[in-house]
């Protein structure tokens, strides 16, 4: 079960033409391919775009009445494989994942995609991770288009551009025989905006229909000498034909005055951004009228040659803005330039940063540098020399904290590495490697446990080094995500066949939870339209794996430690392989919170735990904390005049999953912690012997208060 | 100039899990509903597991044509920039958010703390006041108070009573009902939402001045058979011929000594007080006795097995805890304590000369464990557990001749020694070797980590005690053993010191 439902949204799907379409980018992409006629969809999860791929899923009937296939793929490289569909059939397909890790992934795919070349368009929508907000390496997906030869488009950060561009994007692919990646920034894929739509269209040719009359055509085959020719015609047949359509259709746009001194050339992406720096410099107005001619690349792959050469004519200068690095597009428009004989300046990379988001602060200071530099007249006075004075703001960055992301309250995994940094302080530190999920979190304090991350599901092969045992073994932790998407070949299957002297630990929260709670293979739950239940366990069984432990209540920290013990000291040289598996916390409670409201209503029995600390029993040593970093789990400062440090205080938002008890056992750590049941509708027997055993405890306190003398707080 | 200033610019700076989504749905739905053109962006991914996340949203009034909004707010160019945490709220100013000329900061005075903040072994939480400094400052307009207690107190989450302020704040351009109305739409918890709406909205509107301020300690009274009170209000008058500036200290140490054990306990305490001022000074404002009021009262009321289980059989533990749990009338409460007793804290138990033998034999020690120590679950207000700790909490009698409290009075005297021989000559050493004992807490391994630490730290001062800055250096090595568990910052400046001394 998907963290956001998008069962409501998915109806406005079906709006007809001439209606308005009001919501997210995402959605607004999904109508829009609805409109293309694709003929099938895929994609795997992962931001900017899970979200994508959870719109998709729930809109799995709109597209089966549609007659479009949904596959969510077992990864990106899956996911570009399925493309494949359009080499031979005119059908139209479109898969989308993340990039540039997802591009990483289905590399080898694409290639090859690009290399057969398309007959239905194909388009890759890769919700591009770079900037605020990115939980990965800062790279760009740009130079994959670059090496493959296919074609990158980067629209403009509004529904209506996005939309026109995915309609645009089929068509190009289609005019050109070349599969299109459509790029959406972070903010694009959330950004809310409204469009008119048209209606849906079904393929002209379904996948079902393709099956009937199957084509093969072995010239579109990646075997020489047809790679041979499939290089060359990439360039002498289909890069002409790209830039014709592009020209023809106006793909990219020009705005602003026809004649100028100077001009901006800027990636679709970026557009408002710049609009946003020029209406501070008070050379744009709030519609976007703009006194600087811009050219827009909603296409950022191919560049253009002939558009560029006219942009520039009449220009003594020309800023290039592309965000991240390297410049490729300057790259590229300085050849244009320089073979071209054009004496126009280009400017880019010199007065913006080569490197990191170009944010609103960035741009503006670039932008500003580049009208200094190349039309200082445009500036006005007081921005050519500021003379107001600023009001200084006291500096804040000693003070304020910085906030990684963390494991969420009750999360089943925190008690795993509890567990871990507890062996840790007993047996020493070891090499830990880590993958791709929420568990890469435990490297951050307070756990501090994995050095490394080289991969979804590679964390066991990146430890592949250390494989051969030594005194101390090496731990490898792996998600049941990473372990589906690509870890039981590449990381469990080499551990058997290389015969590895290491640990691993699979931890199986039940969804692929940091994308959102997707559904994997072994998740325990029905799922309508896919097929579930397989344990990883039986996997395991099935690659070769011989000592496994399967854990099912990872809360039970004295327990995850024994095994982890157990794994450590084995006296058996081959893999040993801990599943430690509980449910995501997130989903828990999005499915049980209702059902237990429900449940009281109805008058059933039910408890709701708590869990509380003595705050004059804790000491403030802060040591459970060490061992959790929950965000329930907090400090609080006593006003009594004996204590300076703050002590534990656990606040309302605590879910009693039990780990602060649970560590507080297994470290011995105080006595502080308690937990709480709540009981709703008990039972009149229950009700009795509480009752009863309430009056004795309060009359055997108030024996206690006839002998000894007590302070507290006067109760009312 | 700027002629995106016809555009109104809104941030939402939270913690993830905060709903800050929530709220800027309700946003747009209501500047949509006046008439705005709007759009809203935010950061997906992990920034949403408990990390820093920003949402942000741009409208203006629709004119037939589209405005060009931009995706991200710029340092220098936010109208309203909302805070779901006081931290958050010092970060939107870090990144240039906030600006005099401009901005209305609408900012949650609560805390949610930062994993580094709360890992300190000692008191590791950031400066709220340098960044209400700051704010005052920054900001154009300034509406702050606690929003998640305003929230909650309606049972509500904290994105409501933030949207009532910032409706409340008058920074955006609509009527109340259509901010009511977008609640109302949204058709989620929409009765305690606009509960806490209502709150957030009549707050804002408040002055500064009429937001409570209380800060005092809860009036402790003393509870027992009245020939007790009476001895301890006698004990407590002797508090009368001291100097008045330690009255309210020593009568916390009183309190705690003789709640810990008895009358003639609180009386020893006192005693030991009046040992700390015969070498202490009204010039100095009696620093050194006002340190030693807070550290002995703690050395004496030492975390045994009789204590805890004395408080968590108390009368008013059960009050507390149903104050906090709010089980509500008609429901009941079972509650679970995790105890975890090992050989050290039942050997702490027995005679001193007894427990002295046991403790040096290991043998015995492991014995013991194996009968002893495991992990205890205890539903201690069930009638059984309750009595086993009920009979425990009831020893105070044998305590003082428990070999634990032998072992404590060793500590002490040799601590409170140490630290008094350097009253005369070099009193601030003698206040700082006093504030070590800070170090000593916990149970169990972090208790001996504490004492650890304490011995590491005393050995440090006693090498430059000679030394003119030997104060200075004695609480750099005690700061230094709070900041980190494994001791590293300490075994620094330890290396640092041995370097020179």
């Amino acid at each position: 079960m998907a963290e956001r439902s998008f069962k409501k949204e998915v109806e406005h799907l079906r709006l007809g033409a001439g209606e308005t379409f009001t919501g997210e980018g995402i959605l607004a992409i999904t109508k829009a391919l609805l409109e293309c006629g694709v003929g099938y969809v895929g994609g795997y999860q992962g931001a900017p775009i899970s979200h994508l791929m959870d719109v998709l899923a729930d809109a799995e009937d709109l597209l089966t009445e549609l007659n479009v296939r949904f596959e969510a793929n077992a990864s990106e490289a899956a996911a570009a494989a399925m493309l494949a569909a359009s080499v031979h059939y005119p059908i139209r397909g479109a898969v989308t994942f993340k990039g540039p890790v997802g591009v990483n992934v289905a590399a080898d795919a694409l290639a090859n995609l690009s290399s057969s070349g398309v007959t239905g368009g194909a388009l890759v929508i890769v919700g591009e991770d770079y900037g605020e907000g990115s939980s990965i390496m800062q790279e760009r997906s740009h130079s994959f288009a670059m090496k493959s030869q296919f074609w990158m488009l980067d629209p403009r950060p509004n529904l209506p551009s996005i939309v026109k561009m995915v309609e645009q994007g089929f068509a190009l692919s289609e005019a050109s025989n070349t599969p299109v990646m459509l790029m959406v920034r972070i903010r694009s894929c959330h950004v809310t905006g409204s469009f008119e739509t048209r209606d849906n269209m079904r393929p002209a040719l379904s996948v079902k229909d393709a099956l009937v009359n199957p084509r093969r055509d072995f010239s579109r085959v990646v075997l020489p000498p047809m790679s041979y020719i499939h290089e060359q015609d990439k360039i002498t047949k289909r890069w002409p034909a790209a830039e014709k359509y592009i020209t023809e259709n106006g793909l990219n746009e020009q705005f602003g005055p026809p004649q100028a001194p100077i001009g901006i050339a800027v990636q679709g992406g970026m557009y408002n951004n710049v609009i946003r720096a020029l209406q501070r410099l008070g050379l744009a107005n709030s519609f976007g009228d703009t006194d600087v001619p811009l050219y827009v690349l909603n296409v950022t792959y191919p560049l253009v040659k002939d558009e560029f050469l006219t942009f520039c004519q009449g220009k003594s200068g020309v800023l290039v803005v592309e965000e991240g690095q390297p410049e490729f597009i300057e790259q590229g428009f300085a050849t244009l330039l320089n073979r071209a004989g054009n004496s126009t300046k280009l400017y880019g990379k010199n007065v913006l940063p080569m490197a990191g988001e170009y944010t609103g602060q960035a741009m503006l200071q670039g932008l500003t540098a580049f009208l200094h530099k190349a039309a200082p007249d445009m500036l006005a006075d007081n921005l050519r020399s500021p003379n107001a004075p600023v009001t200084p703001i006291p500096d804040l960055s000693k003070t304020v904290p910085i906030r990684p992301p963390g494991f969420c309250t009750g999360c089943p995994e925190r008690p795993i590495f509890a567990a871990l940094k507890l062996v840790e302080q007993e047996r020493g530190q070891h090499q830990i490697s880590g993958d791709i999920g929420c568990h890469l979190f435990a490297s951050l304090p307070p756990f501090e446990i994995g050095g490394s991350t080289m991969g979804y599901g590679l964390g066991p092969a990146s430890n592949a080094a250390f494989d051969g045992g030594g005194e101390k073994r090496a731990i490898s932790i792996i998600g049941d995500g990473g372990f589906w998407h690509n870890g039981l070949s590449s990381s469990i299957g080499n551990l058997v066949f290389n015969k590895s002297d290491t640990v691993t630990v699979i931890v199986d929260n039940f969804y692929s939870a940091a994308t959102g709670g997707q559904d994997v293979l072994s998740s325990p739950n029905d799922n309508a339209s896919k097929s579930t239940k397989h344990p990883i366990a039986a996997a395991l069984k099935g690659v070769g794996v011989e000592w496994i432990r399967q854990i099912d209540h990872t809360y039970d920290v004295t327990k995850v430690r024994a095994v982890l013990q157990e794994a450590l000291s084995a006296d058996y040289d081959g893999p040993k392989v801990i599943v430690a598996s509980s449910e995501c916390m997130l989903n828990k409670q999005r499915r049980e919170k209702p059902a237990r409201t429900d449940a009281i209503q109805q008058g059933r029995r039910v408890e709701v735990p708590r869990f509380g600390v003595d705050s004059d029993i804790c000491t403030g040593d802060h040591a459970c904390i060490r061992l959790s970093g929950c965000p329930s789990l907090s400090l609080k400062h006593l006003k009594d005049p004996l204590r300076d440090d703050p002590v534990a205080h656990i606040d309302q938002t605590c879910v009693g999953c039990g780990n602060c008890g649970e560590v507080a056992d297994a470290a011995i750590l105080c006595p502080s912690f308690y937990r709480v049941e709540v009981v709703h509708n008990a039972g009149a027997f229950e009700r009795l012997r509480a009752g009863v055993t309430t009056k004795v405890i309060g009359w055997l306190q108030n024996r206690r208060l006839h002998k000894q003398l007590e302070f507290a707080e006067d109760q009312t | 100039m700027n002629t995106s200033d016809q555009i109104i610019k809104l941030a939402i700076m939270a913690v993830g899990g905060q709903g800050g989504g929530v709220m800027a749905n309700w946003v747009e739905t209501t500047a949509r509903a006046c008439g705005y053109a709007v759009q809203a962006t935010s950061v997906a991914g992990v920034a949403q597991r408990t990390g820093a996340t920003i949402y942000y949203l741009e409208m203006a009034p629709q004119q037939g044509r589209m405005q060009v909004f931009s995706q991200a707010p710029s340092a220098g160019d936010v109208d309203i920039l909302v805070a779901a945490e006081w931290m958050e709220a010092g970060r939107a100013i870090l990144r240039g958010f906030v600006t005099p000329d401009r901005t209305t900061l609408i900012a949650s005075t609560h805390r949610a703390l930062a994993v580094s903040e709360k890992s300190v072994p000692g008191d590791g939480i950031a400066n709220a006041g340098e960044v209400s400094a700051a704010a005052e400052i920054a900001a154009r307009q300034l509406i702050m108070f606690d929003m998640e207690e305003t929230a909650l107190s309606v049972g509500s989450v904290i994105s409501a009573s933030l949207f009532g302020a910032l409706a409340g704040s008058g920074a955006l351009p609509f009527p109340r009902d259509a901010f009511e109305q977008a609640i109302q739409v949204s058709g989620k918890g929409v009765e305690k939402s606009l509960l806490a709406f209502d709150c957030g909205f009549a707050k804002a509107l408040q002055e500064e001045a009429e937001q409570e301020a209380t800060n005092l300690a809860p009036q402790l009274h003393p509870r027992g058979p009245a020939h007790m009170v009476v001895e301890w209000q006698n004990l407590a008058a002797e508090l009368e011929i001291l100097p008045a500036s330690l009255r309210e200290i020593l009568m916390a140490g009183l309190r705690k000594t003789v709640d810990f054990q008895d009358i003639s306990y609180g009386r020893e305490y006192l005693a030991r007080i009046k040992a700390v001022l015969q070498h202490d000074t009204a010039a100095r404002d009696y620093l050194l006795t006002q340190e030693a009021a807070k550290h002995i009262a703690n050395a004496m009321a030492y975390d045994d097995l009789i204590r805890v289980a004395g408080l968590k059989t108390r009368a008013a533990r059960f009050v507390r805890i149903e104050a906090e749990m709010k089980p509500g009338a008609d429901n009941l409460m079972k509650v679970t304590e995790f105890m975890h007793p090992r050989a050290a804290e039942i050997v702490g138990l027995l005679p001193a000369g007894f427990g002295q033998k046991c403790s040096e034999n290991p043998k015995t020690m492991a014995r013991i464990d194996r009968l002893f120590n495991k992990a205890r679950r205890l539903r201690s207000n069930g009638l059984f557990a309750f009595l086993q700790l009920y009979t425990l909490g009831g020893m105070r009698k044998w305590r003082l001749r428990s070999f634990r409290h032998a072992m404590e009075v060793e500590h002490m005297n040799r601590w409170l020694e140490t630290a008094l021989g350097h009253a005369e000559k070099r009193y601030d050493l003698a206040v700082e070797l006093i504030r070590c004992r800070r170090l000593i807490k916990g149970y169990s391994d972090t208790h001996s980590r504490g004492q650890s630490k304490f011995d590491k730290v005393l050995e440090g001062i006693n090498l430059v005690a000679e030394r003119k800055d030997a104060a200075d250096w004695a609480k750099r090595l005690r700061d230094a053993a709070l900041q980190d568990e494994k001791s590293e910052a300490l075994d620094g400046a330890l290396k640092t010191l041995r370097s020179f001394a």
